[in-house]
């Protein structure tokens, strides 16, 4: 893993460096802008949502952060110090990136206890898991998720068995499982009931503060649950930003998002 | 997360056949009067055995960890080889030329050395370790570039397709120094044992077996670890196993080369059985015949696969004997059957078949 510090700022203790800091990023493909010059700093502990029409360029944003995409240009730090531009999926999860993708993916065919014990941070690689053995702890741990998850009672089944909503659930299981330092969530709400929509902004919030946590929604209610500071991407890059009620009464935003 | 156990109903069963197995073949070759089990049967059991590994071995890295590999027939041809090359000095002196240093075909083609690479290959142990290294390093070279480049799916299975092709055209050239299309043959020996005789015969088929037996747990053990669950995930979803921080190419290659090293030793065990390894062994449709075997008996099942090898082999023995221009239609035919109308294979069928029957009498008691 390459540690890069060309932004290294002297005497600031760690706490008070950006978690992250995007500057200046871009991403086309095929000549298509999906990011056009995107700067975005998230602070350590922050909760931020971050809205825009369909095609902004959210899940991009989150692929470049995540290793998957490489950005044409622009930097990409993490805590100031670590260039996410040259690590791949594994690294940035092993750093403490955790993400939960927009389409929920967990693994249909492990039951719901084992996909949280897969993702419960360990020692990632194939000797390890080789010879792995669980123990009391990692059963704890378990117990504790699914709890928080309230999939208590489907321990045993398959996780491809669970509803929409249920497996949105399992996912973000997973990913407190991970136990990272960025939770970046993708349209976690997409397929739950209000009650669930809003238990996921109450969890979501009770997350942050320890851990900052990106989240991407279309539902207005949810945001507003949040009651964070709000990011309007449109065309790959920031439109507006600051609190739900001044974005949502600025023309801009209601001409590309909120009006339609 | 609690381990399954290592060895399930499944598994007994199968290992409870193999015990028996390797108990009849001796005691009705050798033991009885009329020889109730024929040599021709010993060996042709040996064979299928030998197939039976193989098809675990394809059902590690596919059944596993959806890596379509359409190449493993070229692990087993180099595990082959590699054994087929200690025969070769074994005959020593007693070959056409009496030749003490070169094999036969060698002083055919005017060779005056033995090559550098054939050196050491009287030694048994040798080539026992170049049974797993040869196919493991080609294994673990191939997938390392395969791998690291995330080349997937369709793509991969066409590489291996054609790195098996290639190593066929390749050791079909007589400057290899591998007998060219004759292959390494006539083979008088193993350790001294004569390979014509009976006891050398049903010696190897019950290695074969326990080799089986032994790839068999060790394959349940690997699937049943927790690395063997993360092999599943990479089957079902690549993408998110990277996002947890798993190294797929790393659980790839490892998978890879256990499988290839796996094969390697069912090709060594097959050679001495069949008194022959040329290189149609590493053909393209031999590799798509495994894939075959491992569909029609289950994918990912471990045991489906070495018994769909088993079928298809004892299928083809009879077919090949009875109408010999039908098998290829035959075995297309019996591949589209099973993908249509049994999709998880002979075992799975079996066993569905099984609970209907356990439950109907089941669901009588309860109404009376
Ligand atoms: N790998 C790719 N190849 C080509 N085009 C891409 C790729 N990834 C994203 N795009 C394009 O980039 C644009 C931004 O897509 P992105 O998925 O980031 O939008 P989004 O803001 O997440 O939208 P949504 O709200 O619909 O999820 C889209 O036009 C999409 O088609
Ligand atoms: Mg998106």
């Amino acid at each position: 893993m390459s540690a890069h510090h060309p932004h290294a700022i002297g005497g600031l203790p760690p706490e008070e460096l950006p978690q992250l800091y995007l500057n200046g990023v871009s991403r086309a493909f095929e000549g298509f802008k999906a990011i056009n010059n995107l700067s975005l700093v998230i602070e350590p502990g922050e909760l931020r949502a971050v809205i825009g029409p369909n095609g902004a360029g959210k899940t991009t944003m989150m692929d470049i952060i995540t290793g998957k995409t490489r950005p044409d240009t622009g930097e990409v730090l993490w805590q100031q110090t670590v260039d996410l531009t040259k690590l791949d999926e594994a690294d940035t999860a092993r750093l403490g990136i955790g993400r939960k993708f927009q389409k929920p993916t967990v693994f249909e065919s492990h039951t719901v206890a084992d996909n949280l014990a897969l993702a419960i941070k360990a020692d990632r690689s194939p000797w390890a898991t080789l010879f792995h053995r669980a123990d009391v702890a990692e059963a704890a741990r378990i117990d504790e998720l699914l709890g928080i998850i309230r999939l208590g009672d489907k321990r045993h089944r398959m996780a491809g068995d669970l509803s929409h909503g249920q497996k949105q659930w399992l996912e973000i299981g997973m990913l407190l499982a991970q136990d990272p330092q960025l939770l970046l969530v993708d349209e976690p709400a997409a397929g739950m009931t209000d009650a669930e929509t809003m238990l996921t902004a109450d969890l979501l919030k009770s997350i942050a503060g320890e851990r900052s946590v990106i989240v991407v929604e279309h539902d207005m209610e949810f945001v507003r649950a949040l009651g964070c500071k709000v990011t309007v991407l449109h065309q790959g890059s920031v439109l507006a930003e600051g609190n739900l009620e001044m974005v949502s009464a600025m023309p801009e935003v209601i001409e590309v998002y909120l009006g339609r | 997360m609690p381990r399954q156990g290592l060895i399930d109903r499944r598994l007994a069963i199968f290992l409870l056949g193999l015990f028996i197995l390797t108990v009849a073949v001796p005691v009705g070759n050798l033991a009885m009067a009329g020889k109730p089990v024929p040599t021709y049967l010993v060996a042709l059991i040996g064979k299928y055995l030998c197939y039976a590994l193989l098809a675990v071995a394809l059902d590690l890295v596919w059944g596993y960890c959806g890596i379509l590999s359409l190449g493993h027939g070229a692990f087993f041809a180099l595990g082959g080889y590699a054994m087929g090359m200690y025969l070769m000095r074994e005959i020593g002196a007693r070959g056409v030329y009496a030749n003490p240093l070169l094999p036969d075909f060698m002083v055919f083609i005017g060779w005056k050395h033995l090559p550098w690479y054939w050196w050491g290959f009287d030694h048994f142990w040798l080539a026992a370790i170049m049974v797993l290294l040869a196919p493991g390093i080609l294994a673990f070279t191939f997938g390392w570039f395969a791998f690291r480049s995330r080349v997937t799916g369709v793509y991969l299975s066409i590489i291996t397709q054609a790195m098996t092709y290639a190593l066929m055209l390749a050791f079909f050239r007589n400057e290899m120094g591998f007998g060219g299309n004759n292959g390494l043959t006539d083979f008088k020996d193993i350790l001294g044992f004569d390979l014509a005789s009976d006891g050398t015969k049903v010696g190897l088929t019950m290695l074969s077996a326990v080799a089986l037996a032994g790839g068999l747990l060790l394959s349940r053990w690997i699937t049943t670890s927790r690395l063997g669950k993360v092999l599943v995930c990479v089957r079902d979803a690549e993408s998110r196993t990277r996002f947890l921080g798993y190294r797929v190419e790393h659980y790839k290659l490892f998978i890879f080369t256990v499988s290839a090293m796996m094969a390697g030793v069912a090709g060594a065990l097959y050679v001495p059985q069949v008194g022959i390894i040329n290189p149609s062994e590493f053909s393209p449709a031999n590799s798509i015949e495994i894939v075959i075997w491992v569909a029609l008996g289950g994918r990912g099942t471990l045991v489906g696969a070495a018994l769909g090898a088993i079928i298809v082999a004892a299928a083809k023995t009879y077919l090949t004997g009875a109408l010999p221009e039908a098998w290829l239609y035959a075995l297309g035919a019996l591949f589209i059957l099973v993908t249509i109308a049994l999709p998880t294979g002979v075992l799975g069928a079996v066993e569905t078949g099984i609970g209907r029957l356990r439950r109907r009498p089941a669901a009588k008691e309860a109404e009376a």
